[in-house]
């Protein structure tokens, strides 16, 4: 359920848990739950020097850096 | 003073002919988390925020009325072309007898922009909180609407303004860190 990010030093960038089901839910269970966990979480001051993506590469990705690209995917379609 | 390039900072390509997307975009056009409240919050923090991290709020506000332009242009490119009954599907019958197919400054719900939704409490590390706040939940707000959507191409837009809203949350952690300790490192923004 978790991506890896493309660098070594990398954190999860989605966290899954697994809500409580009752008995009596009234509608069919999502037994797994997700939510993001960009790499600026675990930042705090970002480093000199990090390796950069080229230019075209950077736009493409919002961002100059690899270690701080964060991808996410939409849910549209994908069911429980 | 700002210094206009007529270009948009990430082309805005819409795929899909889904109004409905329209009417959810407005969320991050003129809601509490939206564009324009990310703008104007930081663009006035400005005046009253330590001097080491003013230039970071006049980058970022202004970064954010370049997204604001983005979004304009996927709700524009979505109901231009829309006729009244298709608007009154995707939900936008009360925009349209308020406004036409203008946009406005309303959230998903039609909720007009109102000032209430940003402070400027004049304590830097309760105005940078704050900041860092709209940002994450700025970031959760495009997470909701690339899941609401499965026109690639939008999606494309809006997942780079996500990853941008990383970018500012993670400047502005920077920011209270150098409040905190002024260790004042030679800092690209």
């Amino acid at each position: 359920m978790s991506h890896s990010l493309s660098h070594p030093m990398s954190h999860p960038q989605e966290v899954a848990w697994a809500p409580f089901i009752g008995p009596f839910d009234p509608c069919p269970p999502i037994l797994c739950k997700t939510y993001s966990t960009p790499p600026h979480l675990f930042m705090h001051f970002q480093p000199l020097n990090l390796p950069q993506f080229s230019p075209e590469d950077a736009l493409r990705h919002g961002t100059l850096w690899p270690a701080l690209y964060s991808p996410y995917e939409s849910r549209w379609g994908k069911g429980r | 003073m700002w210094v206009y390039e007529k270009k948009l900072q990430y082309p805005v390509r819409v795929g899909k002919c889904d109004i409905r997307m329209a009417r959810l975009l407005l969320e991050q056009y003129g809601g509490a988390d939206g564009e324009l409240a990310a703008a104007l919050r930081y663009l006035n923090q400005r005046y009253t925020i330590p001097d080491k991290v003013i230039g970071l709020l006049n980058d970022i506000g202004t970064e954010e009325l370049a997204h604001l332009e983005m979004i304009a242009t996927m709700v524009y490119k979505l109901t231009k072309d829309a006729t009244v009954e298709e608007l009154d599907a995707a939900g936008l019958a009360p925009h349209y007898v308020a406004h036409d197919s203008a946009l406005f400054y309303e959230n998903a719900s039609g909720v007009p922009w109102t000032a209430a939704y940003i402070q400027a409490k004049g304590d830097p590390i309760a105005d940078l909180y704050e900041d860092i706040a709209a940002e994450e939940k700025a970031r959760a707000t495009y997470q909701w609407l690339i899941d609401m959507t499965d026109d690639v191409d939008l999606q494309d837009g809006l997942k780079f303004l996500r990853e941008r809203e990383i970018i500012h949350s993670l400047r502005f952690r920077e920011a209270v860190e150098i409040l905190k300790d002024e260790r004042g490192k030679k800092k690209v923004f």
